[in-house]
């Protein structure tokens, strides 16, 4: 193991490995800090970053964070990288990587063939020595396209997650939620609900009536309920409708176990899923939920940065070929991420790095009422992962889950990003919104239909 | 649609019929495609009064009072999390007695050898208005139902800057056989005082949360306080039976109201029906 050292002035900092490095490097964070593996002041953290912006990439694959023998994750990070894609970059410092992503080097075609030549601790580490807008700019050049039913993550694009949660998964109240996003133009990334009770019966049945909705209103459009990989084996297995397989999921095995989960577990869910071949455009059909502070939360962190954890488990992520990867970024609570300014910061990170490694990103721009956080602060996420190229955002009805208790971007804020960047839905899901006359998108500005949708005029008339 | 669209106020609108269904912020219309006013400031005031409840300071004099009135003593305690700010960012702190809370503890076991047979502690947790609204009717409640039990009872465990874990010192220090924790969850936004309730059997330091049962969303508009004592009544006497919680004491009393999941059928709704011809 690697002792690393950085002198400012008279003063020489040491860092004992490159796992402390990196801790030590990250920008301050209130779960590094409960952790404490967190630079103990600001000069601390900027030397580290200075030592860490000198450190080869090739470094990364000679020092594991976490052993190679101890966890399943570093052994799939280590044997499946490429060396072939790694070597435009194999040259590089940590600081030197920055400087090419933000040039001219680093286009659209560049960047996806080097993206299996990286390793989720190579991808963490340029991050934290990047700022707001180098995370932006980089990411903009990006593109992880995905199909299922719809085609996810082209340019100029934003596409939605409608969630249309229940508290008590009423089938009349969660298809009034559906309706309601669907009249505001969202839910072509899927419709996806997170149930409250977690019997096979209720979540098979809610399948079953998603799988209705989609197939009566002709949507094209994918469905999921936010069950556990082996609820939806067996889902499946007792013929049940369902398109795409979730789980959460985190960058350790320890974490990943305290999931219920671990790799062999995911492939089961993966190809169950596959031998369903509901896709149309194409079979990319897993759903993945990460989030920093799951490893740490779990005790699952080998003192490894909550950063960087979450970075690997985007490399479990696109080992599966997701259809979406959604980092649920201020879920988990101010003991992880304090405030607005660490939530915005981490949902860009997380955007960053899982574009970097080829991950079909998503982020659910959220928090909770105990962190430091309001709407003005999810405005601002909101319109720098817009400008970024996000994938998708969730929509839901007024901002507010009134399942899970938390606040994310509503069916509004998607069409606040639709008016102000100019950003469509998927081509698929544009084409469908435009026949059924919600709205039409030209010139940055929205128009919608003057009356409902004939088809949904008729189902709201059951209610009269 | 031009300019400014409104359902609520537009009696022709079937939209707005869907909001019967569902206590979701669903047709609110809007300006342009943004939030008209009154929907964005009726979000505002909801999430003020969640982060007004997050910050409320835990009156556990006011309390302590009121117990005394029902002839109850209780006991005031504190976490090793000096103030909420510390508190929000250090949940190991709010696991753990001060030490001079700790202390006052021992005093009190020493005092009264031989343990008791059940310890309720109340925590503010995240919301000190839920323990302040809920604790007195919801122990009454209890006191009620397990009159019967016989059970040995320690003061009421008052704990400022408390979280979940923290009952298992409180319930060792104390030779606690059963340990019932009443705690402010973490408030919604349509709910800020939502009160939690957590069982352990054989309370000591260390348990995870497979070792509690828990019984959440204690409120007026959620379970009431009669049915949160039938479910936790039950359980304690399951484990006295059974000697044990957690994953291993089942919820029967609450699976046998949610048996009737398997004749959902959730193809009925609005749209869905009629089925097609």
């Amino acid at each position: 193991m690697a002792s690393f050292a950085h002198t400012v002035g008279a003063q020489t900092y040491r860092f004992d490995s490159l796992k402390d490095l990196m801790a030590k490097a990250s920008p301050a964070r209130s779960g590094d800090f409960l952790a404490e593996i967190a630079a103990l002041n600001d000069g601390e953290r900027v030397a580290a970053q200075m030592a860490l912006a000198d450190t080869p990439l090739t470094h990364f694959l000679q020092e594991a964070l976490i052993p190679y023998e101890a966890d399943e994750v570093t052994r799939l990070i280590i044997d499946t990288h490429d060396k072939q894609a790694f070597a435009v970059v194999s040259h590089l410092t940590v600081g030197g990587f920055r400087d090419w992503l933000l040039s001219d080097a680093a286009d659209e075609t560049s960047l996806r063939l080097l993206a299996p030549g990286l390793t989720p601790e190579m991808v963490a580490a340029v991050s934290k020595i990047m700022r707001v807008q180098d995370l932006v700019l980089v990411a903009q050049k990006i593109r992880v396209v995905t199909k299922f039913r719809g085609t996810l993550g082209l340019k100029g694009r934003l596409s939605t997650r409608l969630q249309p949660n229940h508290p008590t998964d009423e089938p009349s109240g969660i298809a009034a939620s559906i309706l309601d996003g669907l009249l505001y133009g969202n839910g072509d990334a899927m419709i996806g609900i997170n149930p409250a009770t977690d019997s096979i019966a209720s979540i098979c049945a809610m399948l079953e009536m998603l799988d209705a909705i989609i197939q009566r209103y002709d949507i094209p459009t994918q469905a999921c309920v936010l069950t556990h990989v082996t609820t939806s084996i067996e889902a499946i297995n007792r013929g049940v409708p369902l398109d795409l397989v979730f789980q959460s999921i985190a960058g350790t095995e320890a974490a990943n176990a305290s999931f219920g989960i671990n790799l062999n577990v995911l492939q089961e869910g993966y190809d169950a899923g596959l031998s369903l071949k509901r896709g149309t455009l194409g079979q990319n059909l897993m759903y993945f939920e990460t989030g920093q502070g799951s490893a740490l939360s779990a005790n699952a962190h080998h003192g490894v940065d909550q950063q960087t954890c979450e970075t690997r488990a985007y490399a479990v992520a696109r080992h599966f070929k997701p259809f979406l990867v959604n980092t649920v970024v201020g879920f988990i609570g101010p003991e992880y991420l304090y405030n607005g300014k660490q939530i915005i910061r981490a949902g860009l990170e997380d955007h960053f790095c899982g574009k970097l490694l080829g991950v079909p990103m998503g982020c659910d721009i959220c928090y909770t009422n105990h962190a430091e956080a309001d709407q003005d602060d999810m405005d601002t996420l909101l319109t720098l992962l817009g400008v970024a190229g996000i994938n998708f955002i969730m929509g839901i009805p007024g901002s507010d889950d009134i399942m899970l208790n938390y606040q994310t971007t509503s069916f509004h804020d998607a069409l606040y990003a639709r008016q102000t960047l100019g950003l469509k839905p998927a081509p698929e899901f544009e084409q469908w919104l435009a026949n059924m006359g919600i709205f039409t998108q030209a010139d940055g500005k929205v128009r919608f239909g003057n009356n409902l949708p004939p088809a949904f005029r008729q189902a709201l008339a059951q209610l009269g | 649609m031009n300019g400014m669209e409104k359902p609520p106020v537009d009696p022709q609108n079937p939209w707005l019929q869907l909001r019967r269904l569902t206590p979701a912020r669903i047709a609110l219309g809007r300006t342009g495609t943004s939030l008209p006013t009154s929907a964005q400031l009726d979000f505002q005031l909801a999430h003020a009064q969640a982060r007004d409840a997050v910050h409320l300071p835990f009156d556990h004099a006011g309390l302590s009072a009121q117990l005394q009135e029902g002839g109850r003593d209780s006991l005031l305690l504190h976490s090793a999390a000096p103030d909420r700010n510390t508190y929000l960012q250090r949940p190991d702190l709010g696991r753990k007695l001060s030490d001079e809370s700790a202390q006052t503890l021992r005093d009190y076991a020493s005092a009264h050898p031989g343990g008791v047979d059940l310890a309720i502690v109340v925590a503010d947790g995240l919301s000190a208005l839920a323990v302040h609204r809920h604790t007195l009717p919801f122990i009454k409640r209890l006191e009620d139902q397990m009159s019967a039990d016989g059970w040995s009872l320690a003061p009421v465990l008052l704990v400022e800057q408390g979280r979940v874990a923290i009952g298992d010192e409180i319930g060792q220090l104390l030779g606690a056989k059963m340990l019932v924790m009443l705690i402010g969850e973490r408030p919604g936004l349509s709910s800020p005082d939502s009160l939690g309730l957590y069982f352990t059997y054989a309370p000591k330091v260390g348990l995870t949360d497979a070792y509690r049962n828990c019984i959440s969303n204690v409120r007026l508009e959620g379970l009431s306080y009669g049915m949160a004592a039938h479910r936790l009544l039950y359980l304690m006497r399951e484990a006295c039976r059974r000697q044990l919680s957690g994953v291993n004491l089942k919820d029967e009393a609450q699976l046998q109201t949610l048996e009737s999941d398997d004749e959902v059928n959730m193809k009925s709704n609005f749209l869905l029906d009629p089925p097609p011809a």
